[in-house]
């Protein structure tokens, strides 16, 4: 397996919101090539266009200008089957309020993405009881997502994201909604899936929790990226992520 | 290399075939929106309540009409003098008893008002599903399948609230006919014909349940993935 070619390719993506009478530049002219197998983290204030860029990666979005390539596929060019497609076969997502599907149990929740998929409901039920098995919530499928504490409902988002085992999983501020020591679990539950996996994992996030465990980190400020760091660059002491804590949410660096 | 990355042939014959493929078996769909009838049973049922009031009153128009035409047909003067007693509008050579004006239009205005009420609630169930239904996006549904869930939701709803009334009204109408005429009336009664007008109000409940969601289903269907994302709900 090429483990090297681009999976994600963001070729120059601008996008303009119109709010009102007034323009806004979400993102101007962004460009970023995200290796198959890597662990990234987009990094950023809210604002800073983070989850635009986000966004457009996942194909949520459509961008003003640029062009978005997924497994070098432009997908602007895609209609709704095979976006829809992608959607299902090619990404897996997480987000930050868990989107369990509320009358659904755990097992159908992860078992949803393989009926989509044309998977048959046997081995649909083997596949979702293994993942659950896998995030460590092998008793528990039969829960409602009102039964489950919210690390619970993350982990069960992490196995849905897997079902149709994706080439990508995007990851839209996954300890956002959790405590530090359960956000905590759920880094290292996608550090561990995407070690053994080899599955792309790419987060939108200004938890610096995630700083630890990528394998490299886009800082994003003001619609452009600011710089990009490779892990052997990232400095991680506590000291350092504080003074950078204080640089990407307070003013300039300088 | 192909096995791994099918859409790189983009523009080959064999375009589409399989990476087009997303589905949801009809079965699926159903269970699907059963669960999520009985998961949601009280909201659902308040839905349903207009629909049973409007199509009971329905069927207690045409069973009561059917009751009175049972007694024409016996072809007993006491019975005809009875009729026009209790006030049916009886012309002298009049052989059946039809629904006045009247009649039809307080029944047409029930189930435009229900009809209203039905868009109305569904479309809160719409707003209050948007997370919901962007997820379900996110993870490869088509907006045809969330259509059909919809209406495969509204469906039920119909039929069981439409079931519920016809029988509700035709039971009222039949109580009605017994304490106006006694039970000559049941006696009387054309069965066949009560059972085409319970029919029919059901029928009419349905159409009118589906119609009602036709709205708010294609608005649930349009909406973008990324209204998931948004963590703001």
């Amino acid at each position: 397996m090429d483990a090297h070619h681009n999976i994600v390719r963001v070729s120059n993506v601008a996008k303009t919101f119109t709010m009102g009478k007034v323009e806004v530049q979400a993102l101007q002219g962004v460009s970023l090539e995200v290796k198959a197998g890597e662990y990234l983290s987009i990094m950023g204030p809210s604002g800073s266009g983070k989850s635009t860029l986000f966004n457009m990666i996942g194909g949520l979005d459509k961008p003003t200008s640029g062009k978005v390539y997924i497994d070098e596929v432009d997908i602007a060019q895609l209609d709704a089957y095979e976006l829809a497609w992608l959607r299902c076969r090619k990404i897996g997502y997480i987000f930050q309020t868990f989107n369990i599907i509320p009358v659904m149990t755990a097992l159908e929740n992860v078992t949803l993405p393989m009926v989509f998929a044309g998977m048959n409901n046997d081995a649909a039920v083997d596949k979702g009881l293994e993942l659950l098995e896998l995030v460590g919530l092998g008793d528990r499928f039969q829960h409602k997502p009102s039964e489950l504490s919210g690390g619970q409902q993350q982990r069960v988002a992490v196995a849905r994201a897997l079902a149709n085992d994706p080439a990508i999983i995007l990851a839209d501020e996954p300890t956002g909604n959790l405590d530090l020591s359960t956000g905590e679990e759920i880094i290292k539950l996608l550090k561990t899936l995407s070690r053994e996996t080899r599955v792309t994992v790419i987060s939108a996030t200004h938890d610096f929790k995630m700083l630890n465990v990528s394998d490299r980190v886009v800082w994003v400020r003001d619609g452009t990226i600011d710089k990009i760091e490779e892990r052997d660059e990232l400095s991680i002491s506590v000291g350092q992520i504080g003074a950078r804590e204080a640089a990407a949410t307070g003013g300039r660096p300088e | 290399m192909t096995e791994k990355y099918p859409f790189e042939q983009e523009s080959d014959a064999g375009k589409g075939s399989v990476k087009r493929l997303v589905v949801l078996p009809f079965r699926k769909s159903v269970e699907i929106s059963f669960k999520s009838i009985k998961a949601r049973f009280f909201r659902s049922m308040i839905t349903t309540l207009s629909l049973v009031l409007a199509v009971s009153f329905l069927s207690f128009v045409y069973i009561s009409n059917d009751a009175a035409n049972g007694l024409l047909a016996a072809d007993d003067p006491d019975l005809r003098r009875t009729l026009v007693q209790a006030g049916y509008d009886l012309a002298p050579g009049a052989d059946r008893v039809d629904s006045s004006p009247k009649q039809r239009w307080i029944a047409i205005l029930s189930l435009l008002v229900c009809a209203v009420g039905i868009v109305n609630a569904q479309l809160m169930a719409v707003t209050e599903r948007f997370r919901e239904i962007g997820t379900m996006k996110c993870l490869g549904a088509l907006d045809r399948f969330i259509l059909r869930l919809f209406m495969l939701e509204a469906g039920m709803q119909g039929l069981a609230g439409a079931a519920m009334g016809a029988l509700v009204g035709g039971l009222f109408a039949l109580l009605n006919a017994w304490f106006m005429f006694g039970a000559v009336a049941w006696a009387h009664l054309p069965w066949a014909v009560v059972t085409l007008s319970l029919i029919k109000g059901i029928f009419v409940g349905c159409l009118l349940s589906l119609i009602g969601v036709l709205y708010p289903a294609v608005l649930a269907a349009r909406m973008q993935p990324v209204e998931a994302m948004r963590a703001e709900h």
